[in-house]
């Protein structure tokens, strides 16, 4: 054996190692390839010895071979030998290799399932750490679902080292095995706040990356991360906070509000560029969620706008880059502010560099005014002119039509500049964007009609040297402008000057060039000049004249009959016959003008993009019925349906020109104009706005010159779109001196006869009237089109998919019997507050589940008021108590808070919701729209809100406790149903995780400690709320539970009940404060003051408040004596009445569900801080794991481990003192031996569990 | 999320490939190709951010690069990633390299890629930043070479004894 490891090395001295195969290909640069393939075949040889050494080194070299481009999946069992290593250095590169190849089709991962987990539980730090590295890179569905467990342990490992990856994986095992998500969530949570700042920010790290893909549902840790945000000064931490609370704040207005003041704060005070630019970033998204309805917050877009002006005028590139990205996003809403910062980013389009200049593009297209549309436009065409490469200028091309067509040409005022500029662009070469072009071409020249003189004009000069844009085979893209000018000229061929000479060159035989759909375009318009020249013609009496037109059609057409094109042949083959038709008439001398004109007679209007879907099915119509019987779908049919459509369709089109006679044509005229003036959507262009163009030269002197140049000249006659701007500028300020002498009434007629809504641009761009009267014809929609709110839903949205990626693990969970779905739960609150906005954006699909949520929460309620008359006899018995205990209550502070040394963390607790709303409450910017909204969504009468400091929503958490206690009956029924050892071992140990909640309605289960299988009967359900007072008016139950946020804070959760047939209203909840414990009151109350419950009772209704009661001890039970005052309100008549209650602050109530794992709690125990005590319960006659279950859910401790019938259990009170215990049984007597760094507090737990027991 | 780390030569020889996602051999490759066609046409002075080509990413991702002498580093982010904070990542990255291989140059990421991945580990995993801290990261680094240092010396009496017997 020796002998073999020795003669190991010895073979391994002659091998080639990582620096001499890189030293190798070095050398053989012109055979690489060749030299490759026998080191390649080297390893191979290598790979089959038995020396570990020898492998760990081949595998070392495939890595590299795989980063130059090589597949050594082939390798991948030999990795995984490598991996299996016990040596660290071997380990490291086959974990390294394995990182780098294995992926989730590989198919040896799944035999490294037991290898990785012996290394994660490795003693040695490095081991574990390195498979967690390389298990980041190659974790699958089957790993993750398989380590998911035993990620989680080491999440709380004594190592920072090994926490922080533990941490930071757990991301990938939520994307690969999503079920994780939730039981893993609260320690993630938890290391929120580890003391290492390494784990810290993994953990913000993962959740931020968690929350950004589905912000609603962390919407609850919004107060920890507020409070990491004003506390942490690592800045990599900050930033991604930052950027949560940016995704955070469109979910809720009320976190925006409160993040303005710390973020300002940070934006004056920091120095790292990086956070300042995030902090500017999300006061920005805060500012949107805020644009609406709320007072302004100019201050802070002034301070954003500024900051980012700094940015842009910085010598950095990067901040001048992020500068104009942050400000496109500010310019969304908030234009006016960018506006004013013009002349920079104009500044910014010379910059050399194009990431910039795309950047400040972007920003152009929000800041054109009508003012300066011209003049940022002729600044563009500039760029245009100069810029390199393609795409750039394609960007150019496609911003400037963007910003002159956006929002229905709002900004452009004259339309013959527009035209031009388009012409202007047909020059670009090489440009992919010719059918943009064309398009709006098109699109002007049918919606502005007073522009079609001058449109048809230009497309007629445009064709007339189609050759320059046709000429150069890289100018392929742009003779799609050519079909919108053949149609132009074709359909307003009545404008055209001469349209003779437009006539012979669009049947040129060069036309034959281009593509078919241009050509078959050619051919039809060709057809509609030809009418328009005969008219002409025939008017002037010279029927030689119409008669040569003719023979010209006759002559050309011919050369598109023979076209390959069958659109164009078929086009061309009708035409040719109608024409020689007409000869044959006009040979006869028979004036035939008028009905060729008829042909094409009528007017072709726009219609919306969306006309067509948006016409409503008849009724009685089915669109998926078969008008036929369904087709065999045998494969030799597969080619019928084209030789049937080619064979039949002329049969079909011939018809169609000719069938229509002029009655029918003037009835149909008749019907639209009819049509017309019913519809609204409807603008007619009135008549007296058709001015005449003048400024233009000539169309008809333009010489007809061949000149045929590969180089782009400028279109010969073309008026150049810069003579507009000098053009416009006069006449503006002819128009401001006219407007001077002119009154305002004549300044609002003049508005309203525009025709078009003009709503956004500020006052003074009202001043400047267009060149011409310009009708817009809005484009016409189908008669009782449906509504469109369905327009903008885009299925294949990849934010949608991505969104069921995450949010299926919460979503599902409602199935779960997991109660820790509350962190899932949380949302729900602002959507309920009454967010209208928010819920009308809301999917359909999302609303419904809702509405069926809510269903359920109806039926829960009323399952729970029957649930609660049980409890209330089952704690019956605590009331009896108070006295023995209550008058120590004053007692002054003994226990401080300094023995919390071991800080850990809180846990999620029932109160996130209301923890949120308590801590969103008091923003300093008072919310009351939104209370009130809520009041009145929930109740049927708004009530003051002068509480809206302490419990201003209490509503969400009632159904939801509710949930949770359905959720836990279904978890026992479940329960017996699986009989599948290992479903419920993962179950369990679920429930473990979720049990640190703080639960209304627990379960027994929960005490088995992490992979105890056992079978045990379900436990009776159990409250921890108990009778406050009760009269023949109202019921008040409630329960006591420490807050998390604060060490000094307890919230009583108070459930009131109405039980008589009248209207409760104007409760009051007041309290006498004592030394020790004060309830919270709103700022500027007295201390004596009571608290208005934010709800009115109808009849048989319950409603749960919360109130926060600050406390100094905790060490001591106490009571505080209290009145609830109220008015009956009958049909008739009110009365006010009062109901006195004492609230009883058991220690119990101060202890917190703290999870402890075994290691933590040993070493807990060692330390010897703690002192002991010891109690006996005698004659307990219920199981085991019934009784931890109860003193679980009663006594808020948390089971560490179970062995048989004994059981150590944790706790923690909210002032951070330590609780054990070690729970026993045997028989029927219970003995506790506990242990706690402050021995009064251990004395009344005690006594308290005592209590409880000594009452079964 | 990081979606990919790559180092690279002015000529576009890869020295370090690292991406968080699965991609074949032949893809990756091409992202390297296209992703330094992009890198190396820009000039020193320009910004150091620039839009995801077409392999990689899509409009949610961010190449962001910092030009080093022969070498490019390059980061492909989304937008979870603050650009300048990647930016400043890259250079703590460059740091740290220079510190553990005492005045990096090309030729020591040539020629021990091996460790070059193993510092990187210990700043980015699975495409999340785990550590920034640049003496942090190079404790954990030294101290798993002493480590690996500490197994080679286990089998150096073997070789020696045999070195003796011969």
């Amino acid at each position: 054996m020796a002998l073999k490891i020795v003669k190991g090395s010895i073979d391994r001295m002659f091998d080639k190692n990582l620096q001499d195969l890189v030293r190798g290909i070095r050398n053989h640069k012109e055979d690489e390839a060749k030299y490759i393939s026998t080191c390649i075949d080297e390893i191979k040889q290598e790979l089959k010895q038995d020396n570990i050494a020898v492998k760990a080194n081949a595998v070392c070299k495939l890595t590299y071979l795989q980063m130059l481009g090589y597949d050594v999946s082939w390798a991948a069992f030999n990795i995984v030998e490598v991996m299996s290593s016990s040596k660290f250095t071997y380990k490291r590169i086959g974990y390294l290799a394995a990182s780098q190849c294995f992926h989730e089709s590989t198919d040896v991962i799944m035999l490294t399932t037991n290898q990785i987990r012996k290394d994660l539980s490795s003693p040695n730090q490095y081991d574990t750490g390195v498979a967690l590295t390389g298990l980041s890179c190659f974790v699958t569905p089957d790993l993750a679902r398989d380590l998911a467990n035993d990620i989680m342990t080491l999440m709380s490992h004594t190592k920072p080292y090994i926490r922080k990856k533990a941490v930071l994986i757990m991301y990938k095992v939520f994307l690969k095995y999503p079920e994780s998500l939730r039981p893993a969530f609260p320690r993630l949570k938890e290391k929120l706040e580890d003391p290492d700042p390494g784990v810290q920010s993994a953990a913000v790290n993962v959740i931020c990356e968690l929350a950004r893909r589905n912000p609603k549902n962390y919407l609850s840790l919004a107060p920890l991360f507020f409070k990491l945000m004003t506390s942490s000064t690592n800045n990599w931490v900050l930033i991604k906070i930052i950027k949560l609370f940016g995704a955070l704040t469109p979910l809720e207005p009320r976190l925006g509000k409160k993040l303005i003041e710390p973020l300002t704060n940070l934006i004056h005070s920091t120095s790292a560029m990086s956070l300042l630019y995030e902090c500017v970033n999300t006061v920005i998204a805060v500012l949107i969620s805020l644009s609406s309805g709320m007072p302004n917050h100019s201050a802070s877009i002034q301070l954003c706008v500024q900051k980012l002006r700094i940015l842009i005028e910085d010598s950095d590139q990067n901040l001048k880059y992020l500068g104009l990205l942050a400000m496109s996003k500010i310019l969304k809403t908030h234009p006016k502010s960018v506006q004013s910062h013009k002349d920079l980013i104009l500044q910014c389009l010379d910059d050399k560099d194009e990431s910039i200049r795309l950047r400040a593009l972007d920003l152009l297209y929000g800041m054109v005014s009508k003012k300066n549309l011209m003049e940022i436009v002729k600044k563009l065409m500039l760029h245009v002119d100069k810029a390199e490469g393609t795409t750039y200028r394609d960007e150019l091309l496609t911003k400037i039509i963007d910003i002159c067509s956006q929002s229905n040409y709002q900004y452009i005022t004259n339309f013959e500049w527009y035209i031009s500029i388009l012409v202007e662009l047909t020059r670009l070469e090489g440009t992919r964007h010719g059918h943009l072009i064309a398009s709006q071409m098109l699109d002007v020249a049918i919606r502005v009609k007073a522009i079609r003189v001058f449109a048809v004009a230009q497309m007629a000069t445009l064709l007339d040297n189609a050759h320059l844009l046709t000429g150069n085979m890289q100018r392929k893209g742009i003779c799609e402008v050519l079909y919108a000018a053949a149609w132009i000229c074709g359909e307003f061929s009545e404008h055209l000057e001469n349209p003779m000479q437009t006539l012979e060159a669009m049947l040129r035989p060069k036309v034959a060039t281009l593509p078919g759909h241009i050509q078959a375009v050619y051919v039809q318009n060709a057809a509609k000049l030809f009418a328009t020249v005969l008219k002409s013609q025939e008017g002037n009496t010279e029927s030689t004249a119409a008669q040569e037109t003719s023979q010209l059609m006759i002559d050309r057409l011919p050369l598109f009959v023979q076209s390959a094109n069958l659109e164009v042949q078929e086009r061309a083959s009708c035409i040719l016959q109608l024409v020689k038709y007409i000869q044959k008439l006009q040979q006869k001398d028979v004036e035939v003008s008028e009905e060729v004109s008829a042909l094409f007679a009528g007017e072709l209007n726009p219609v919306a993009p969306k006309a067509q879907k948006k016409v409503p099915v008849p009724e009685g119509l089915d669109l998926d019925a078969w008008i036929n019987e369904p087709p065999s779908e045998s494969e030799s049919e597969d080619e019928q349906p084209k030789a049937i459509f080619a064979k039949e369709e002329p049969k079909h089109s011939r018809p169609r020109h000719t069938e229509v006679d002029e009655k029918e044509l003037a009835r149909r005229r008749e019907a639209r104009k009819q049509e017309q003036a019913n519809n609204p959507f409807y603008i007619k262009a009135s008549p007296s706005s058709q001015k005449v163009y003048q400024e233009g030269p000539g169309v008809e002197h333009i010489p007809v010159v061949q000149i045929d140049l590969s180089v782009p000249l400028k279109v010969p006659g073309l008026p150049m779109s810069d003579q507009y701007v000098k053009l416009e500028e006069e006449r503006r300020q002819k128009e401001r001196a006219e407007k001077k002498k002119k009154e305002k009434k004549k300044r609002k007629e003049k508005r309203s006869g525009r025709g078009k809504k003009h709503d956004s641009g500020p006052e003074s761009e009202e001043d400047i009237t267009p060149a011409h009267m310009v009708d817009i014809v809005t484009e016409e929609m189908p008669e009782n089109a449906l509504p469109s709110d369905d327009d903008e839903k885009d299925p294949n949205d990849p934010h949608k998919a991505l969104d069921i990626d995450l949010d299926k693990p919460l979503a599902d969970s409602e199935k779960l019997p997991v109660r820790s779905h509350r962190a899932a739960e949380a949302p729900k609150s602002p959507t309920e507050d009454g967010d209208a906005e928010s819920a009308a954006l809301q999917e359909p699909k999302k609303k419904s589940s809702k509405e069926k949520r809510e269903k359920k929460k109806d039926k829960e309620r009323d399952r729970k008021k029957s649930k609660e008359e049980k409890k209330k006899k089952k704690h019956k018995h605590e009331e009896k108590e108070e006295d023995l205990l209550g008058g120590q209550a004053d007692e002054p502070a003994v226990q401080s808070e300094e023995t919390s040394e071991v800080a850990a963390p809180p846990t999620s607790t029932s109160a996130e919701v209301s923890d949120l709303d308590f801590w969103l409450s008091n923003a300093p910017v008072p919310s009351n729209t939104q209370e009130a909204a809520t009041v009145a969504a929930e109740e049927a009468a708004p009530v003051p809100e002068a509480a809206s400091g302490t419990a201003p929503d209490s509503e969400p958490d009632e159904p939801k406790d509710t949930e949770m206690e359905e959720s836990k009956s279904s978890k026992h029924k479940k329960k017996k149903q699986k009989k599948e050892k290992e479903e419920k071992e993962k179950k369990k140990k679920k429930k473990h995780h979720h049990h640190h909640h703080h639960s209304d309605g627990g379960g027994g289960e929960e005490s088995v400690q992490n992979g105890t299988v056992e079978d045990e009967e379900p436990l009776p359900p159990m409250s921890n709320y108990c009778l406050l007072a009760e009269n023949s008016y109202i019921k008040m139950v409630n329960d006591i539970q420490g807050n998390l946020q604060d060490g000094s804070q307890v919230v009583v959760s108070v459930i009131f009940e109405n039980k008589c047939e009248s209207f409760l209203k104007s409760m009051e909840f007041n309290v006498l404060d004592s030394l020790n414990s004060k309830l919270q009151r709103p700022e500027g109350s007295g201390p004596h003051d009571g608290l208005t419950v934010p709800f009115q009772l109808p009849p048989g209704v319950s409603n749960e408040a919360r109130f926060v009661f600050t406390v100094q001890s905790i060490v001591m039970p106490q009571k505080l004596k209290g009145t609830l005052t109220f008015i009956v309100k009958n049909e008739d008549s009110s009365t006010h009445e009062k109901l006195d209650f004492k609230l009883h602050f058991t220690c119990t109530s101060y202890l917190i569900t703290t999870p402890c794992y075994s290691d933590a709690f040993a070493k807990l125990l060692e330390s010897g801080d703690l002192k002991g005590s010891s109690v006996r319960l005698e004659g307990v006659n219920m199981p085991f794991h019934h009784l931890l279950a109860r003193i679980c859910f009663h006594h808020h401790f948390s089971v560490v481990e179970r062995i048989d019938s004994c059981a150590s259990m944790y706790s923690r009170s909210i002032q951070g003192h330590h609780v054990c215990l070690l729970v026993k049984t045997s028989g029927q007597t219970v003995s506790i031996d506990a242990k706690c760094d402050e021995p009064t507090l251990l004395g009344n737990v005690l006594d308290e569990i005592k209590q409880t027991f000594s009452q079964c | 999320m990081i979606k990919a780390i790559l180092i690279f030569n002015n000529h576009g020889k890869p020295r370090l490939s690292k991406f968080y996602e699965h991609y074949s051999e032949d893809t990756e490759q091409q992202i390297i190709r296209e992703t330094f066609h992009l890198v190396s046409k820009r000039d020193e002075n320009v910004c150091n951010f620039l839009e995801g080509g077409m392999l990689i990413g899509g409009s949610d991702y961010k190449l962001i690069y910092r030009h080093y002498a022969t070498l490019y580093f390059v980061f492909c982010v989304d937008s979870s990633e603050s650009e300048l904070g990647i930016l400043d990542l890259i250079q703590v990255f460059v740091e740290t390299l220079d510190k553990c291989f005492e005045n990096v140059c090309e030729l020591d990421l040539i020629f021990h890629v091996d460790k070059v991945h193993n510092i990187l580990a210990e700043m980015v995993m699975g495409g999340m930043v785990l550590e920034t801290n640049m003496n942090e990261i190079i404790t954990q680094v030294d101290a798993q070479n002493k480590m690996e240092k500490s197994e080679v010396n286990l089998t150096l009496p073997v070789l020696f004894m045999f070195e003796c017997m011969t």
